[in-house]
């Protein structure tokens, strides 16, 4: 997919994702908001998926480990066909399968995921599994930075790169923030890039809210033969709107009425801004991805 | 009553039982936590390196990347010492495992009291109790040899999670070779109608040996091992519930939360009333020892059964 058209659906996405959000009355806005770019290129552009067969076994396969930014994937899900957009509305109502934390009871999800620093050793096993009988398909996972404070996420770390699985790439969706504040604050990371190399993994640093260059980044996978790929994408927790940007606060917070009307008026003035920088190209996209 | 003829350890058993269908099924796979010696997978180890996966002192990885590893097929056993597999591994095995309905084979091996005197740390007194509280996991417990190559075998193509609980003793024979074994159904070991034993894993011998002192003495002890915890034999442990007038339940385990809970729990429920006593290692600070030592402090011995079943037995004609 054109550079273009991923910058239109991210901002399509992120619509969604706001609305599914107020709709439901829960969910995780700022995290959802910060990995949309991430999840609009795996989707759309890099791993080779069939949503009329999800369970393709040369698919490429992706865990979500930080689970709690469903909405994200939902929407993203629902866009490439894996279930009627629809779905999007029965979110956390009572007997739906679209809860608050992704399951496989939703089509296209590989995993259940929720509790923290479990998606990569789950993505290990997939990994090694591939590689043990010769497939060509690649495992990625998502991680939080919040999440990387886990101590499961090192224990995982550490096999991936003795197990040299180079069919493993691992994107961290750093936004900087957790639930209480800075991660740096909480419980400091960094050096993070130096951390992740002494692990074992060839490491690249991106702007994870640049579709560009995420396509960029994930074309020069695997960044070195024998080693899992670790990307550390640099994104804005609320990216896309300004009032829930870098806010550690909006980690779960519900936009009101008022909240969403203003949201999504700004995001309108993105897509007029999209459609000037693309002027010829507009008419293909201004239609509404019919998403929410 | 002729002596329980000695066999080998249920461990020894799993790992011979599992080298043998390995060799024949590439698909068959065994993830271990630097614990090929105590699980005895060095032979394994040695003879089908590319279906052994080393995961390291890191119970929480080893049940993740068995999950990834069932996720895409494969025949995964997850073999770590049963006191770390259950407690340092429990949220991937609730999560990645049970909640994501992945058919790992999670075999917690030197279970109970088997590291004795290495003390608490080391033994795993909580494992049914825990394993039960979670949806979608079966949990099974041999009691000799013939049970413990059974289930393996019954293991391989289970369809869903499933908890193999395996001691490091030789254990007594108990079974014919021929004997009938399926997850889910108690077996019967020996048959009586005054009192029953219904006891599980290596506790089961015991409670043998306590019935034959019990039928010298002319009273008449049944013994059921309950070698499947989940899904729980609920219709037989009903009818010989009905049949005797007490029932001891024998395990190694806490006495919260394992088979004299399931047992009490069900025959509350069904309204069938025997003289009930749950034998387990109780709610205290674990006396130090051998798990024979262990066994004998809290009376899991056969003088000790019996005695437990004769006072039981007593106590209902003195009500009546």
């Amino acid at each position: 997919m054109q550079i273009a058209e991923l910058e239109y659906k991210s901002i399509q996405y992120r619509r969604a994702i706001l609305s599914s959000i107020a709709h439901a009355g829960a969910g995780h806005t700022g995290g959802s908001l910060s990995c949309t770019d991430i999840l609009n290129v795996l989707y759309n552009h890099v791993m080779r998926v069939d949503p009329r067969n999800p369970a393709w076994s040369e698919r490429d396969r992706y865990i979500h480990s930080k689970g709690h930014s469903v909405e994200a994937l939902y929407v993203v899900l629902a866009d490439k066909g894996f279930f009627p957009a629809e779905k999007l509305k029965t979110m956390n109502r009572g007997g739906s399968h679209w809860v608050g934390h992704p399951t496989r009871k939703v089509p296209g999800i590989e995993q259940n995921t929720g509790a923290l620093g479990h998606g990569l050793s789950v993505a290990v096993g997939m990994a090694l599994a591939a590689r043990m009988d010769g497939r060509k398909h690649r495992v990625f996972t998502l991680l939080g930075d919040g999440e990387l404070t886990e101590g499961s996420v090192w224990e995982a770390s550490m096999s991936a790169a003795f197990y040299r699985l180079d069919n493993l790439v691992v994107i961290v969706d750093r936004n900087t923030l957790q639930i209480t504040g800075r991660t740096e604050d909480v419980m400091a990371l960094e050096p993070l890039e130096e951390r992740f190399t002494a692990f074992g993994y060839a490491v690249r640093t991106v702007d994870g809210n640049d579709v560009a260059a995420l396509v960029d980044i994930f074309a020069q996978t695997p960044f070195a033969p024998g080693k899992p790929s670790m990307i550390i994408a640099r994104t804005t927790k609320g990216k896309g709107v300004s009032f829930i940007e870098d806010a550690a606060e909006w980690h779960h917070h519900v936009p009101t009425a008022d909240e969403l009307a203003r949201a999504l008026a700004e995001l309108d003035q993105a897509e007029l801004r999209w459609q000037e920088r693309y002027a010829t190209i507009t008419t293909r996209h201004s239609e509404s991805t019919g998403l929410f | 009553m002729r002596p329980l003829q000695l066999g080998i350890p249920n461990q020894q058993v799993f790992s011979d039982t599992l080298l043998e269908l390995a060799k024949r099924d590439r698909n068959i796979l065994v993830v271990t936590s630097d614990s090929r010696g105590s699980g005895r997978l060095v032979a394994f180890g040695k003879q089908l390196p590319d279906q052994i996966v080393e995961i390291g002192i890191a119970e929480q990885n080893l049940v993740g990347v068995a999950a990834g590893l069932a996720a895409e097929g494969k025949c995964v056993f997850a073999v770590s010492p049963a006191c770390f597999l259950t407690a340092r591994g429990l949220e991937q095995i609730k999560n990645d495992v049970a909640y994501s309905d992945r058919p790992v084979k999670l075999v917690g091996i030197s279970a109970g009291v088997s590291y004795g005197a290495l003390g608490s740390t080391h033994h795993s007194l909580h494992d049914l109790a825990v394993l039960q509280a979670i949806n979608n996991i079966d949990i099974v417990i041999p009691a000799d040899n013939f049970e413990t190559r059974a289930a393996v075998l019954a293991a391989i193509s289970h369809p869903r999670p499933l908890y193999l609980r395996l001691g490091k003793k030789p254990m007594h024979h108990l079974h014919a070779p021929d004997a009938d074994f399926t997850i889910g159904k108690a077996s019967r070991v020996r048959r009586g109608d005054d009192v029953a034993f219904l006891a599980t894993g290596e506790t089961v011998e015991i409670a043998v040996q306590a019935a034959d002192l019990l039928v010298e003495r002319g009273v008449g002890a049944e013994v059921l091992s309950i070698h499947t915890l989940r899904p729980f034999d609920e219709p037989a442990v009903l009818e010989v519930a009905r049949r005797v007038q007490a029932i001891v339940t024998v395990e190694e385990h806490s006495v919260y939360g394992g088979l004299g809970s399931r047992v009490a729990t069900l025959l509350m429920q069904a309204g069938v009333t025997p003289s009930l006593r749950i034998v387990g290692i109780p709610d205290e600070y674990t006396y130090t020892g051998s798990q024979m030592e262990i066994f004998a402090h809290y009376g899991i011995t056969p003088s000790g059964l019996a005695t437990t079943a004769e006072a039981l037995l007593e106590g209902k004609r003195m009500a009546a």
